[in-house]
């Protein structure tokens, strides 16, 4: 199909303008990771190497000079931001290795296991949307999710345990090797997020029943099938994505709360780790982590929503979609 | 009616008001009853926590420290109605002693998120312009986390602590405060009765005083009602993970994180002081929306 040149540039723009949103939450955030540590009381080289540590005035100073402790701060921040632009996020103070391979090995754990949570939130929300039809459903539905939301994910966590693997003896305790191990932590870490979608989609499925255009979708014979999966439940998952960035930070921080319960490694207990032990340039490499997370999700919901969204789709393009259909 | 975000915005009629995710739905259509039994149930709820929350010593049956090695890991019983931790204390009585340190965190949070919200919020609106919209850029990426999640990592750079704990968890509770007292204090500094006075010749700070902040106030502490519980579920599960108060503090997340080890022996340990937690996040929850719902009826 030929495309009008006008479409190219756009996208570029568009890249460009992606590209720079990007940098700038994740300057922001290391700008502001960076501000926090030396505003803070308690001197790094101390907190590094512990209260009991019986090191030298000497030795001090010769690793202040090797972390750059004693340059001007500007100075500092421009050698963080360099080091940050080159990937390199720092050493680990605790474990000696570099922050980027800290976090990436243990990535893969806590991807599998948001992955697996987001799934079954999905399925659960849908299920809970389309299902509950009625008034009564609605309420019945409408108390579990609000207590689901009220309780802590930690404590569902054990309850799930206690019930499904010692009581019952169905799933293992703990561990990462057996794949059924990632059922009991996937439950508990969707739940709260399925009741907050469930909510969030049935209130748009609700406001989308009230649109005068769901009348003339019906007036065209429509089936309730088709009605709900491409009219009301498509409409109401625009306001769920707008959501995700939100819910996608639910699940990485019920994520270190999870993997705590369930004794799995992952991201969480690197966190962990890195706060007892105030090895700050994980936690920086967290921090940055987390924002990068959410500029990835919130670009990929700009691009997806005018998809789902007709009337986001900008005038132009469609202009230009209409011109390039031979007449 | 769903958070309309940057994609959504125009989509949702303009009398939509911003709506928090995980703190309530909108209120829909229920019969009466229905809503008043649940609040009267929640509401007595209340009344026990804060009777246990004031003067633990009328509720409890024992020392909440006292430890019997023997009498350890009972299970529930006449004498230890919740049964016994490992070290023989009475589950009970730390869970009924443990509600004025976990309430008291969100309430205190809570208190303090409105109070810097409504200051920052009421300044952002008569702020010059770039500096409002510099401050709402900040508000809305916050907002776009979850309170846990911003709570950890404020806890994170300030180190473990109960002190950092409560201010992790006001600064995760701030921005939504913000924002809520920037759109009424903008709202109500357009309003007939403010210009009126303004008019008579009132001087502003007096007219900010006594007509615009009364108004804000009250739409920000329908809020707060409901913010307790995401404050309270944010303290229990930053001090779950250990890093607020240690042992033998009886705070239920402290004891939840116990509890975790002795699943086989002893599920009670962990199941109470989590019971506990989620009756007050549902009763908080339940009496704010009806708070809220009364507040909208009475602004229709």
């Amino acid at each position: 199909m030929p495309r009008p040149r006008g479409s190219a540039r756009r996208l570029l723009a568009r890249l460009g303008g992606i590209a720079a949103s990007v940098v700038l939450v994740l300057c922001g955030a290391a700008t502001l990771a960076f501000i926090a540590f030396r505003i803070i009381p308690g001197d790094p080289v101390e907190v590094m190497l512990g209260p009991q540590a019986q090191v030298s005035d000497a030795v001090k100073a010769g690793i202040r000079s090797d972390l750059g402790l004693d340059r001007p701060l500007l100075e500092q921040y421009g050698a963080f931001l360099g080091q940050l632009v080159r990937g390199d996020l720092g050493e680990s103070y605790q474990l000696r290795l570099p922050v980027v391979e800290v976090i990436g090995r243990q990535l893969g754990s806590t991807l599998q296991l948001t992955g697996a949570a987001l799934a079954v939130a999905l399925v659960l929300a849908l299920a809970s949307v389309l299902l509950g039809r009625g008034r009564t459903a609605r309420t019945v539905l409408a108390g579990i999710e609000l207590v689901v939301l009220s309780s802590p994910v930690f404590w569902t966590g054990l309850v799930l345990l206690s019930v499904f693997s010692f009581q019952l003896g169905w799933f293992p305790v703990s561990g990462a090797r057996d794949p059924a191990a990632i059922v009991l932590p996937a439950v508990t870490l969707a739940l709260p997020v399925a009741a907050l979608l469930a909510q969030v989609l049935r209130d748009g499925v609700e406001a989308a029943e009230r649109e005068p255009f769901l009348t003339t979708v019906r007036a065209r014979g429509a089936t309730p099938l088709r009605e709900s999966v491409h009219h009301t439940l498509r409409h109401a998952s625009v306001g769920g994505l707008t959501l995700a960035a939100y819910l996608v930070g639910s699940l990485l921080g019920g994520a270190v709360l999870v993997e705590t319960v369930f004794a799995r490694p992952g991201i969480g207990r690197v966190t962990l780790a890195a706060i007892s032990d105030r090895d700050l340039p994980v936690i920086t490499g967290v921090i940055l982590f987390s924002a990068l997370v959410f500029v990835v999700v919130n670009t990929v919901v700009d691009l997806v929503v005018p998809v789902l969204d007709p009337r986001l789709r900008r005038a132009p393009s469609a202009i230009g979609r209409r011109a390039a259909v031979p007449a | 009616m769903t958070a309309p975000g940057r994609g959504g915005a125009g989509l949702t009629p303009p009398t939509a008001r911003p709506h928090r995710p995980g703190r309530a739905v909108p209120p829909r259509r229920r019969r009466i009853t229905g809503r008043a039994v649940a609040l009267s149930l929640a509401a007595a709820v209340l009344a026990v926590l804060a009777v246990a929350a004031i003067a633990p010593g009328l509720l409890a049956t024992h020392d909440p420290l006292l430890t019997d090695v023997r009498g350890a890991l009972k299970p529930p019983s006449s004498a230890h109605w919740f049964g016994t931790d490992q070290s023989g204390r009475d589950v009970y009585s730390r869970v009924v002693h443990g509600a004025g340190r976990s309430i008291g965190i969100g309430l205190l949070a809570t208190g303090l998120a409105l109070v810097v919200g409504l200051i920052a919020g009421s300044a952002s609106a008569v702020a010059p312009r770039p500096v409002d919209a510099a401050a709402m850029r900040v508000v809305d990426v916050l907002l776009a986390f979850p309170e846990f999640l911003v709570a950890l990592l404020v806890v994170a750079v300030l180190g473990p602590g109960p002190a950092n704990v409560a201010v992790a968890v006001t600064i995760a509770a701030v921005p939504v405060y913000i924002r809520l007292a920037r759109a009424q204090t903008r709202a109500l500094a357009a309003a007939e009765h403010v210009e009126a006075a303004r008019i008579i010749g009132i001087p502003r700070p007096l007219v900010h005083l006594r007509h615009v902040l009364p108004g804000v106030l009250g739409a920000v502490s329908v809020l707060a009602t409901i913010g307790i519980g995401t404050s309270i579920l944010a303290a229990a599960g930053l001090s779950f993970l250990g890093l607020g108060p240690t042992e033998p503090t009886p705070e239920w997340g402290l004891m939840l994180s116990a509890g975790r080890n002795l699943l086989l022996q002893a599920p009670w340990v962990a199941l109470f002081p989590g019971l506990a937690i989620t009756a007050t996040v549902v009763s908080v929850s339940v009496v704010g929306r009806v708070l809220r719902a009364r507040a909208e009826e009475r602004g229709a």
